[in-house]
């Protein structure tokens, strides 16, 4: 199932000549989750836009990023396969929940039958089984989340980016909502690599924590 | 100069051939008329022409196969300087004016400027029934020979059409006018003077004012000018506090001083078609108790052309419709007063008792003068004049 | 493991790169080109009709025009009034009205208004006004006691007051819709919070706190009102004085008289009308200057109510009267081309019918269809043009400077005459005058600037995450345009189309130079009757002109309503 692990080989990122992210390596291995820590405006979020591959042109970032053996470096966003979670769940408001979701998956899925089964079992995982038909905006924040991170998954990525994406949830929505994403992300052999400024987020994904400072 | 070159072809084709070739030309030229689309400009600042022009495209459709696109004009002018910019431009051919309606300082600089097709008329099967004789401005347009260069349409006679509720006596000289003016002021105006009603207003004081009208017959001079027309400006001087806004404010065109009738702004104006007050009435542009008159001396005749640039894309098209345009059953249609009621161009001698019949049969309204009420109708003063006057009115009075 | 290298994310644009320089081009182009038709003329130059020498003739010719210095004065007068009530009644009225609820919503009540063309408010208006028009015959005999019309002249008056007043109409509503959209930019409500916590009136806390917080976002339109009220034609044409008329008007009808030898003096009529403009623009600029150094003094004295609630109280009023006069104008019109007869003191015509429009549909129905097809292209081509710079830009991440608002604007801020006679010249040679095509790109000059301007906030305000989000889901960025983008954005994109739309129909001198006469639609004609054919036709040519974008206008508010009617978050209604 899993590609391999997502590794930054000499990750540097500055803006202006200022420096934002000091020279970085670092492997993720398959199901493991790094939690970078900081302030905001450290450059967490611009570290993750680089191995996304949507970085502003205005940043000067260098450094090369691979999945396995499989470099991405230079691949449009779109081919690296790599999901990201906002801090907004982002559905689209012009689908509906099962649309959404549509747009995720593979174009090779083509039987329409397998695409809707696909589907309502993702949809039943998130314990939200049956609201395929229903409009994003009548959905409650716990379940917005958990379909965009169902949508995430659905498209088959071979890497995991979180931008602080339990940040809006409330506390109690915050627990349930983690536990929901890490366990996923352990499930499906993702390499994750979480951005943060919670120390409780850092504790819940249990793994390696980077420090970074303000520059 | 491919025009004159042109012209000189025709000339020489058209002279030697006889009546009996010309059957045979025109059958050819319908023949290529079909299909063709008539560009005819022609100023469309009143309705009922519009709707007439309408009703000529839908009948020469369904006649000929030509189909008539109006481009409706602001000013004929318009449609002069567009040949002249293609003329410019170097558009020999396949010009976008077709056919336009035109005469007087117009038709005259379209001469002068080799700007025409023609002549053309002698080609046209309906225009030998044209009166020539006794309507002499249907072959001097505006004392400029027209040479087959245009054909005539429709004839115009300067008439006042009052509202008979608010106006008892009727002015019937140019100076009787003033007087009346001076007794009801601001309740009279004329239209602009860059309109040719406006300044076909102050020609009509000028042939009664002038010492000697015979000399407008000829071109206006830097000597005569002056002199002939300095009564007429005199009696201007005079009558212009008294018109409608003091006379510093003018309706555009005749149907806007038409408008102002109807709203009750003024009492009488000035119109060109003898049948306006009939027309108006019975289009609810007027209230029914508007009436004609003219001045015991007589007014202003003139009459309505169509004529056909020289780099006209169709003109075999153009031909057609200014053809059908006199035929008396067209001529009888126009001069129905509930279509547009025009006064016809054609001498009833020449045509058949059945085709006289159709004239004989029009409705007949109080508000529409007899031939014989409209009296002597008194030839156009050379183009010149009109121009000088409307120059000279220009730097008079605009301030 | 690759090179480093910072262009990681490559060149995504491709074509696109280009579309930029073409939208540019598009309108660029030709009023270049234009301008340049027109000054060679001015001085001289125009060897086609004989002007083979640069001289100074067609300015000795203009200037000794009898009207002459009389059309520079009202061209300037009624320009300069237009502008400074139009600022003023705009910036008071929102000053007034910003903490009123409905204040949030002015926009929909002003798109009939705006989306009606200028030239129909005008023909209106011009009979609301008349000595014997409707509030005229409302109150007469019983209030006035004339039984006849009075002998005053408000419409064509030549001082050009109803000139000043049609121009109001539109541009008074217009500049408060740019002030509504300049309001977003900044936390006005907080702000407002604050100066009234200070003791500040209403009126008094939006001039000094606001005002000059929006006013570099109005600038622009200002500038444009400044120039179109000193150069504008149609509405000129419709209310304005007629002897000596002003300037722009005078180029027109030189420009169209049968002596072609009047092309010189209209070329110089032209080009002064492009120097008053300008001249115009830079002494409001440096008025500006004055403005700012005063008024921050003036602010600093802390007033805290005083002459500006009034003030701002009457531009209000103002503002409510335009608005009432604006739509009994359409009104008026559309009563016209339901009546049989209609006279004076009448205030209502005696019988209403059907007929005046059985009878008008023939005639109607050819420039309708023209209007629709001209608009309709106009908008679709400036639709893709402005979707395909917005996207390039979104693609390449970089923002358009601010001197391409200042290109955007050209076309708003060069007098139409000035460019669209020259245009013409060359249409004319090309061969190519008097086409659907050419009044279609015509029309595109004005109409792109105003979908661009009215799309790109919208635009740039959409979340990018959103296209980030689609394009780690594996979608390219076509696909993320078609299916995320546009859907997402539908509202603002049929908003600015209708927007574009009306302006295409509302277009007359644009027309008229390059369709050379020949096309016509329902705003050039109206403006032909309007000189004085009969009013129940021009009520009903006036009607049509403004029920075209109204319908526009309503499409693109109900369309994505209907379309998303089971989509909350953009369905437009909460």
């Amino acid at each position: 199932m899993s590609a391999g692990a997502l590794r930054l080989a000499d990750v540097r990122i500055e803006i202006g000549g200022r420096e934002l992210i000091p020279p970085l390596t670092l492997a993720i291995e398959p199901g493991e989750c790094v939690t970078v820590m900081g302030p905001s405006g450290c450059g967490k979020s611009t570290l993750l836009a680089y191995i996304a591959g949507t970085i502003e042109p205005a940043f000067r970032a260098s450094g090369g990023v691979a999945i396995g053996a499989r470099d991405i470096t230079r691949l449009p966003p779109e081919a690296r396969r790599i999901g990201i979670q906002f801090q907004d769940d982002l559905l689209f408001p012009h689908l509906s929940v099962g649309g959404n979701l549509a747009f995720a998956l593979p174009a090779g899925v083509r039987d329409r039958g397998a695409r809707r089964q696909r589907i309502e079992a993702a949809l039943a995982e998130a314990e939200l089984a049956g609201f395929a038909d229903r409009d994003p905006a009548t959905l409650s924040g716990g379940q917005r989340a958990r379909v965009a991170l169902m949508r995430t998954l659905l498209a088959e990525p071979q890497a995991l980016l979180l931008d602080e994406p339990f940040n809006k949830l409330d506390a109690q929505l915050r627990n349930d909502f983690r536990r929901f994403v890490f366990a996923h992300a352990e499930q499906w052999g993702l390499p994750t690599l979480l951005v943060t400024h919670d120390a409780n987020d850092a504790q819940a994904a249990g793994g390696r924590v980077i420090g970074l400072a303000r520059p | 100069m491919p025009v004159r070159a042109l012209a000189a072809i025709l000339v020489a084709l058209a002279v030697p051939f006889a009546a009996a070739a010309q059957d045979f030309k025109w059958s050819g030229i319908v023949v290529k008329a079909k299909g063709q689309t008539v560009n005819f400009n022609a100023w469309a600042g009143d309705e009922t022409t519009n709707a007439f022009i309408r009703w000529v495209g839908e009948e020469v459709g369904k006649r000929y196969g030509v189909k008539v696109n109006h481009v409706k004009l602001k000013d004929t002018a318009e449609a002069v300087t567009r040949v002249v910019a293609e003329k410019a431009a170097g558009r020999h051919q396949d010009g976008t004016v077709d056919l336009v309606w035109i005469n007087g300082p117009n038709f005259l600089a379209m001469k002068q400027q080799a700007l025409l097709f023609g002549p053309f008329t002698q080609l046209l099967p309906n225009h030998a029934r044209v009166d020539t004789t006794n309507i002499r401005s249907n072959v001097i347009d505006f004392t400029v020979p027209v040479d087959g260069m245009e054909s005539p349409w429709r004839r115009a006679q300067i008439v006042f059409v009052y509202d008979g509720k608010r106006v008892r006596e009727v002015p019937r000289s140019v100076p009787e006018l003033l007087a009346w003016a001076k007794g009801h002021p601001g309740r009279l105006t004329h239209p602009s003077i860059r309109n040719f009603l406006g300044s076909t207003f102050l020609k009509q004081a000028l042939y009664e004012l002038a010492p000697d009208a015979a000399v407008l017959q000829r071109p206006a001079t830097d000597d005569n000018f002056a002199a002939v027309t300095a009564p007429m400006w005199a009696w201007y001087d005079e009558l212009r506090p008294h018109l409608w806004r003091q006379g510093r404010q003018l309706p555009e065109n005749g149907p806007a001083q038409r408008q102002l009738l109807n709203d009750g702004e003024i009492d009488m104006m000035i119109s060109f078609n003898p049948a306006e007050a009939a027309v108006a009435i019975h289009a609810g542009l007027l209230p029914d108790s508007v009436r004609t008159f003219v001045f015991a001396r007589g007014t202003i005749g003139n009459t309505s052309f169509v004529a056909i640039p020289y780099n006209a894309a169709n003109k075999e098209g153009a031909m057609v419709v200014a053809d059908f345009l006199l035929d008396p059953a067209t001529q009888a249609h126009a001069q129905d007063f509930r279509q547009m009621g025009n006064f016809s161009v054609l001498d009833f001698g020449k045509l058949s008792a059945a085709e006289r019949k159709r004239f004989d049969n029009l409705p007949k309204s109080p508000a529409l003068p007899t031939n014989a009420e409209l009296g002597t109708t008194l030839l156009e003063p050379h183009p010149t004049w009109m121009t000088r006057i409307a120059n000279e009115w220009e730097k008079r009075y605009t301030k | 493991m690759g090179e480093a290298v910072h262009e990681v994310t490559v060149d995504r644009r491709g074509l696109l790169s280009w579309m930029p320089a073409l939208t540019v081009g598009a309108f660029m182009l030709p009023i270049g080109a234009g301008l340049i038709g027109t000054l060679l003329p001015a001085f001289g130059y125009l060897p086609a009709i004989g002007g083979s020498e640069f001289g100074l003739d067609p300015w000795r010719r203009l200037f000794a025009y009898p009207g002459f210095a009389t059309s520079v004065t009202v061209t300037l007068v009624t320009g300069v009034v237009t502008a400074l009530l139009a600022v003023g009644i705009a910036f008071g009225f929102c000053a007034w009205a910003h903490d009123w609820r409905w204040f949030r919503r002015i926009g929909a009540w002003l798109a009939p208004i705006l989306s009606t063309p200028h030239s129909a408010i005008a023909i209106g208006f011009a009979f609301l006004v008349a000595p014997s028009g409707w509030i005229a015959r409302a109150l007469s005999p019983w209030l006035t006691g004339w039984v006849l019309p009075p002998d005053i002249a408000t419409v064509h008056d030549p001082r050009g007051l109803a000139l000043v007043f049609g121009l109001l109409l539109k541009e008074v509503p217009y500049l408060v819709l740019m002030i509504v959209g300049a309001l977003q930019q900044v936390p006005a409500r907080q702000h407002l919070a604050i100066a009234h916590a200070l003791g500040y009136s209403r009126a008094a806390a939006w001039i000094k706190v606001i005002l000059p917080q929006i006013y570099p976002q109005i600038r622009l339109p200002v500038y444009a009102v400044i120039a179109f009220s000193l150069s504008v034609v149609d509405v000129a044409l419709i209310l304005g004085p007629s002897n000596p008329p002003p300037l722009a008007v005078l180029a027109v009808r030189w420009f169209t008289d049968a002596d072609i030898q009047f092309y010189f003096p209209a070329a110089a009529a032209a080009t002064l009308l492009l120097v008053l403009v300008i001249a115009v623009i830079a002494g409001w600029f440096a008025l500006e200057r004055v403005a700012m150094t005063t008024g921050r003094r003036w602010i600093a004295r802390g007033g805290r109510r005083g002459v500006v609630a009034a003030g701002a109280r009457a531009a209000a009023f103002g503002f409510g009267g335009l608005f009432v006069l604006s739509v009994l104008a359409i009104v008026g019109m559309g009563v016209w081309s339901f009546a049989t007869e209609w006279r004076f003191p009448d205030a209502w015509p005696p019988a209403l019918s059907l007929a005046n429009w059985m009878r008008r549909l023939d005639g109607l129905a050819h420039p309708a269809w023209i209007t629709f097809v001209v608009g309709v292209l106009a908008t679709a081509i400036a639709l893709a043009l402005v979707l395909s710079c917005l996207e390039n830009e979104s693609r390449g991440r970089r923002r358009t400077g601010t001197g391409a608002l200042w290109l955007l604007y050209v076309p708003l801020l060069v007098p139409q005459v000035a460019f669209l006679f020259g245009g013409q010249v060359l249409l004319v040679r090309a061969n190519f005058d008097g086409t659907i095509v050419a009044v279609v790109w015509a029309h595109l000059i004005f109409v792109l600037p105003y979908l661009f301007l009215s799309l790109a906030d919208p635009w740039r305000a959409f979340d990018p995450r959103y296209a980030r989000t689609a394009a780690s889901l594996g979608a390219s960025p076509a696909r993320v345009f078609w299916r995320i983008k546009l859907p997402i954005l539908l509202r603002p994109v049929l908003i600015a189309s209708a927007v574009a739309f009306a302006v295409s129909v509302g277009q007359y001198l644009a027309t008229v130079f390059a369709g050379n006469g020949r096309v016509a639609t329902l705003t050039t004609d109206a403006v032909t009757l309007a000189a004085g054919a009969d009013r129940r036709v021009i009520g009903a040519y006036a009607l049509a002109q403004a029920i075209f974008p109204l319908v526009a206008y309503i499409g693109a508010a109900v369309l994505p309503a209907l379309l998303y009617a089971r989509r909350r978050a953009i369905a437009g209604v909460s």
